[in-house]
């Protein structure tokens, strides 16, 4: 693999081949295991975009393998992008780096500067476009938490129109035997045209109807700006709300995922349960940025 | 050949794009960088009465043998436009449209999101798929898909 720009430019093999490197870098990731696999390569990260989790998961993920990181801050970045194109930025970052870790504002940018590198170009977010390592990480969460993904009852809640979490989540996950349950206010559902085009086994639902019976609930926030007003917000959002109330419905094995930064659509008394995985997933970030990396570096 | 399709001459040799859309015709030739600075005689004909479409536009250049390849995309638009290659005043070859699997530059995208209208030294391009009788483009960049082409072309 050379860069690593949209979710579906991979395919189940691809997927299934990260994962499994992942794996095996966990105890890297833990400190329990030294590893200088990318000894001597450097990775640029250009962050178009102020991103504080994405970019230290990667900074640790190639400092942990033994490489070393150069950092162009969101300020530096945006009075680069007010001077110059992406494409001569990219020209010229690619002769000081190994790869390129790129955030960007624009849909496609990402693409855009994978054509423009001598190097490869990792994608950590454009805009409203894609996410695909939050997307492997969030894979690997389910199938390290619960042991595989094939089989799985997975339900979406929240914002399934505007989050592009989901839309790249439901587009992997579609390669996989699991059945999508699509839970979400009226106003936030999946867009039709997107549904249509995805295969798979997907209906909606309501949360309670399924809670008892799903394996995975990935929840996501639901902004307020989406909503008329302040009322409305509060009476919609309420009924998607993850409480002590509904782990108690869930499965004993079954757990709540969420990309985070969360505001409230999870209480934090369940952090406590043993349900509650969105730390771990957290965590997980950083070895399957590992693998990511030693993909298109080695 | 009907009585109104004589309005326009016969021509020697050249190219006779046949059954487009009733309406575009000016942005075929758009399509086909066919312009003022454009030295052969074409001739364009508007919603000429047509058996199979209603009504219907055509286009004649003479003394130019357009490639396939150019002839094509006007399927984006005028799916149904029918191509007559003349030759000594006769049709020597003729054929349907084929949309292109890709174009570039031709389309314009309409997210303001998109890096493909962004200052940036980058070309629009566009994969090309049938939806039904719809021709419908997916951008390479941000994925955006439209129908309808004809309000996108550049
Ligand atoms: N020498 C010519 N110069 C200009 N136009 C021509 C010439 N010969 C044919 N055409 C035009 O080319 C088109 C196709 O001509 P053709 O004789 O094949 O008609 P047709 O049988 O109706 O074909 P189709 O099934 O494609 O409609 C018509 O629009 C006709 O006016
Ligand atoms: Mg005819
Ligand atoms: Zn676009």
């Amino acid at each position: 693999m050379r860069h690593l720009i949209s979710i579906e430019d991979l395919n189940k093999d691809d997927i299934i081949r990260i994962l499994n490197k992942s794996e095996e870098f966990e105890d890297v990731a833990l400190g329990k295991r030294r590893s200088r696999i990318l000894e001597g390569k450097i990775l640029a990260n250009l962050f178009f975009e102020p991103s504080t989790r994405t970019r230290m998961s990667f900074e640790t993920a190639m400092k942990k393998l033994g490489g070393e990181v150069i950092n162009v801050s969101a300020q530096e970045a945006s009075s680069i992008a007010k001077g110059e194109t992406l494409a001569d930025t990219i020209k010229v970052v690619s002769n000081y780096c190994d790869a390129i870790v790129i955030r960007h504002p624009l849909e496609g940018a990402a693409r855009f500067a994978s054509e423009h590198s001598r190097v490869p170009v990792i994608n950590a977010g454009d805009g409203a476009g894609q996410h695909p390592t939050q997307t492997l990480l969030d894979l690997y969460t389910i199938k390290k938490e619960i042991g595989r993904i094939d089989g799985l009852k997975i339900a979406l809640v929240g914002d399934l129109k505007y989050s592009r979490t989901i839309h790249s989540l439901i587009k992997a996950l579609t390669l996989f035997e699991t059945k999508i349950y699509l839970v979400s206010p009226p106003v936030l559902e999946l867009p039709k045209e997107f549904l249509e085009e995805l295969g798979g086994d997907i209906e909606k639902a309501e949360l309670d109807q399924i809670v008892g019976d799903v394996d995975v609930i990935y929840v996501t926030r639901i902004q307020k700006e989406r909503f008329l007003d302040e009322e409305e917000y509060r009476k919609v959002t309420g009924s998607y709300k993850i409480t002590l109330e509904t782990v108690k419905k869930m499965k004993e094995s079954a757990i709540i995922l969420h990309p985070l930064p969360r505001v409230d659509e999870i209480a934090v008394e369940v952090d406590y349960t043993k349900q509650a995985k969105y730390f771990k997933q957290a965590f997980y970030g950083v070895p399957v940025r590992m693998a990511i990396l030693t993909e298109v570096m080695l | 050949m009907t009585e109104r399709e004589l309005v326009i001459s016969k021509i020697r040799e050249g190219t006779v794009i046949d059954h487009i859309n009733a309406g575009k015709a000016l942005l075929v030739l758009k399509i086909l960088g066919i312009d003022e600075k454009t030295r052969e005689t074409v001739s364009l004909a508007m919603n000429v009465p047509s058996r199979k479409m209603g009504k219907k536009d055509i286009v004649k250049v003479e003394g130019l043998f357009i490639s396939e390849e150019k002839l094509n995309k006007i399927a984006l638009i005028a799916p149904n436009a029918t191509i007559n290659l003349v030759r000594e005043y006769r049709i020597e070859k003729k054929f349907k449209v084929k949309p292109p699997e890709v174009v570039r530059g031709i389309l314009k995208c309409p997210n303001r999101m998109c890096i493909s209208n962004a200052r940036e030294p980058v070309e629009s391009i566009f994969y090309i798929s049938l939806k039904g009788n719809e021709v419908v483009a997916k951008c390479h960049y941000c994925g955006r898909k439209i129908s309808d082409l004809a309000k996108f072309i550049i």
